[in-house]
């Protein structure tokens, strides 16, 4: 990571789509999670089923025709609750990545220039967080908090901000000593605007890689709370709840857990695979090695 | 390595061997699931069938008891004369027995509970077994009078409930956690939130029991319960939340599935205190908008009987109002307009954690939306319900099987969680009480059940089912719940 490259790649925007359409894990990873993405808007505006009827005569339907993954024990389709489940996911991933970046960065890049006793405090509570299981510290945490989505978001957002505040942390570190930031602060910039102005561009990189992670993770961690009935409380679908469901039911209908399964497996390996896509393109010199 | 791996050999078939050897005597242990833990073991003062379920005919006793079949069979009591009259009840009871801490039962103990039972300060939830004892003397240590101010037609049948076990004056502030009674099973010890366990008592009065330790384990997890049953760690469930894992039972040859019957009228509680609630139209609404057979099918797999009042199927005086709000959600709407709620309005549905509450909630809120209520669901643990929505009146809706046989005259109750006050109501259940004529007993029990369901105070929805699955081996189980029990007194595992 100290071998950074400060500069942008010089070979631009062009060169950088060409290696990106040659990188099959980027290209895979970003086709399924646009696809995702895609289901989960399009669910906004049409389902196969109205969900929020529960026509208990047509319960728990093997895959046919008219329900393409079958019904649940409530008779609902189960790909329309797939498609909602999954805005579901990404809203909570999405959200709890955002808080981790919004607190976590500014801690991270602040602790780097400040240095001292703050650079101390700020880690140690990082530590602290940071020691405890990320599940287990989201389930206390709705424990207390009472069981829902917002709760699940908050708690798998704080969980986050340790994880960001170390990699901005690291990254600004690594920057400071440069030359150009000497010379920003020869010509009499402050920490805050050399932060702003000259750490922050160089390791948006390496926190949209980190943030890639954290967005499959929280997907993950999501569907475990749900599991467990501390997420999304119904009506809301959520893949971890139907997973649940599906458990007293797994020998009388295994595909009741077969979907939201595959739904989940495929989502975090799209992301993942995003991830280290995104890993190989930014980090150049990973790129000179190759 | 060689070495180690004909030692891995050897002590893998002598472990084998060691197990095999006592397959051959029949089991004396038994573990039995339950969904619900008990808030405490005292069965005279506490509402929640599962204090029953533990220690009926187990570790407490009354003076008569239920038997397997839900016949009356003294206890305590070895025979009794009635007056002509029938207010007078001469007891005479067992000699011989004594209470698990050793002090011996006699006639004083009787009084002490009786008295404790009716008395100002008794927490006892069926308080009214008791009311028409006006007096109980000790005629000699083995003989006990009992003076009613009426007569009772099913006195008899009310001494032998979970409730009217009889306890010792040296024990009694302490059976909460440490249960002393006169049974065939001794409390052993209560892990809290995992098992209850007892055991057999060598000092027993009558025909030990042949069990010589029970386990009773809560498994509040439905998805818990099927894989517990299967790995053998809970070999019976009386009332099993096997869902729709139930025919997967039913195929395994190791296992029996009987289902029976129970006392238990599951209802949508209503908080009738609490507006917009204590607006009859608006219950009226929210009767119309159930539609009980997907409520029985999703909630409890199709099994059990719809109910359209507080009274059980079963029973004689039964009166059939399931009619009287068919499934109609358009005439739900109309009545919420009428109620003042064109647009309907927000309310909160707690559910327990039995499935039939868990699911079947889901249902019923997915009903209510379509009328208009907004309904969010609110799952809680046990120990919260009894506390919150029993104790405190803290809800606005919720779903519970009230499993007390004979139960309506909870309507009655001024302090009840319903908050149904009703004068009419209570005249008819007061002229019950002095009825002991069959034939009108069972017209005030039609009115009853007619006027609850004219008041629409609960969503009435089903009769609960007894889902009993155990061993194929183990014999002696209970069919049916006339009351909440357990007995294990004559459970025995065959070879």
């Amino acid at each position: 990571m100290s071998d950074m490259s400060v500069t942008s790649a010089p070979s631009g925007t062009a060169s950088f789509l060409r290696r990106a359409l040659r990188n099959r894990s980027f290209m895979v990873g970003l086709v399924i999670t646009l696809f995702v993405a895609a289901i989960a808007l399009l669910s906004f505006v049409w389902t196969p089923y109205d969900i929020t009827q529960l026509p208990v005569s047509e319960r728990m339907k093997p895959p046919s025709a008219t329900h393409w993954f079958g019904t649940d024990h409530f008779g609902r389709d189960i790909l329309s609750m797939i498609m909602i489940g999954a805005r579901n996911s990404i809203a909570v991933a999405l959200v709890a990545v955002g808080i981790g970046m919004g607190i976590g960065v500014p801690l991270g890049t602040i602790a780097a220039a400040r240095g001292g006793w703050l650079d101390e405090t700020v880690m140690r509570f990082n530590d602290i967080i940071f020691a405890f299981p990320a599940l287990l510290s989201a389930i206390m945490i709705t424990a207390i908090f009472g069981p829902g989505a917002v709760n699940a978001i908050v708690a798998i957002g704080i969980f986050n901000i340790p994880v960001f505040a170390r990699v901005a942390r690291a990254g600004a570190l690594a920057l400071w000593p440069r030359e150009f930031v000497m010379a920003a602060r020869v010509a009499g910039k402050g920490a805050a605007r050399i932060t702003v102005e000259h750490i922050l561009p160089n390791i948006v990189s390496l926190l949209l890689v980190q943030g890639t992670i954290q967005f499959a993770l929280g997907i993950l961690a999501e569907a475990g709370l749900s599991y467990v009935g501390l997420g999304a409380q119904p009506p809301m679908p959520s893949w971890g709840r139907m997973l649940f469901d599906a458990q007293t039911r797994m020998i009388v209908a295994p595909y009741l857990a077969l979907f939201p399964g595959l739904a989940i497996v495929i989502t975090v390996l799209g992301l993942n695979l995003l991830g280290d896509g995104l890993r190989d393109l930014l980090d150049p010199r990973l790129n000179r090695e190759r | 390595m060689n070495a180690f791996r004909k030692f891995t050999v050897a002590t893998a078939f002598g472990a084998v061997a060691t197990f095999a050897l006592p397959a051959h005597a029949a089991r004396t242990d038994l573990t039995l699931g339950m969904v619900l833990e008990p808030p405490h073991l005292d069965a005279t003062a506490g509402a929640p069938a599962a204090i029953r379920e533990v220690t009926y005919a187990n570790i407490y006793q009354g003076l008569t008891r239920l038997d397997i079949d839900g016949k009356m069979q003294p206890a305590l009591a070895e025979s009794w004369t009635i007056s002509d009259d029938g207010k007078v009840y001469t007891f005479k009871l067992h000699s011989g027995v004594k209470f698990h801490d050793g002090t011996d039962f006699d006639a004083n103990d009787v009084k002490f509970t009786l008295d404790r039972d009716r008395g100002a300060d008794s927490t006892n939830s069926q308080k009214q077994l008791f009311a028409h004892i006006t007096d109980v003397e000790v005629v000699d240590p083995l003989t006990v009078r009992i003076t009613l101010d009426q007569p009772v037609g099913n006195f008899l049948n009310d001494m032998a409930r979970g409730e009217a076990v009889i306890v010792a004056p040296e024990s009694a502030d302490t059976n909460k956690e440490t249960p002393i009674g006169t049974g065939p099973f001794k409390f052993d010890h209560w892990a809290k939130g995992s098992e209850i366990t007892l055991v057999r008592n060598p000092d027993y009065w009558g025909t030990p029991a042949q069990l010589d330790k029970a386990v009773f384990r809560i498994i509040p997890d439905a998805a818990a319960a099927v894989p517990a049953l299967l790995s053998g760690d809970v070999q019976a469930f009386a009332n099993m939340p096997a869902g729709d894992a139930l025919p997967q039972i039913e195929a395994d040859p190791r296992f029996k599935v009987v289902i029976g019957a129970t006392e238990g009228e599951t209802i949508l509680a209503i908080n009738n205190g609490k507006p917009p609630f204590d607006n009859l139209k608006v219950r009226q609404a929210i009767s119309y908008a159930l539609n009980r057979k997907d409520i029985i099918d999703g909630a409890s797999s199709g099994l059990g009987v719809p109910i359209g009042s507080h009274f059980s199927p079963a029973d004689p005086g039964y009166v059939d109002l399931t009619g009287m709000y068919p499934f109609d959600p358009e005439k739900a709407k109309e009545l919420l307009k009428e109620a003042g709620y064109p647009d309907g309005f927000k309310a909160t549905l707690k559910l327990p954690p039995p499935p039939y509450a868990r699911q079947g909630g889901e249902i019923i809120a997915a009903e209510l939306r379509n009328i208009g209520i907004d309904v969010e669901i609110i799952p809680v643990e046990w120990a919260d319900w009894v506390a919150n929505v029993f104790k405190q009146k803290d809800y606005d809706m919720t779903i519970i099987s009230h499993v007390e046989p004979n139960d309506i005259g909870i309507y009655a109750r001024d302090d009840y969680y319903f908050d149904y006050h009703n004068p009419k109501f209570n005249a008819v259940m007061a002229e019950l009480d002095k009825t002991t004529d069959q034939a009108k007993r069972l017209e005030l029990l039609g009115q009853a059940q007619r006027i609850l369901a004219d008041d629409a105070v609960n969503g009435f929805l089903f009769e609960l089912p007894k889902v009993g699955v155990w061993d194929a081996k183990l014999q002696g189980m209970w069919p049916n719940w006339p009351i909440f029990a357990n007995d294990l007194s004559e459970v025995y595992w065959e070879d």
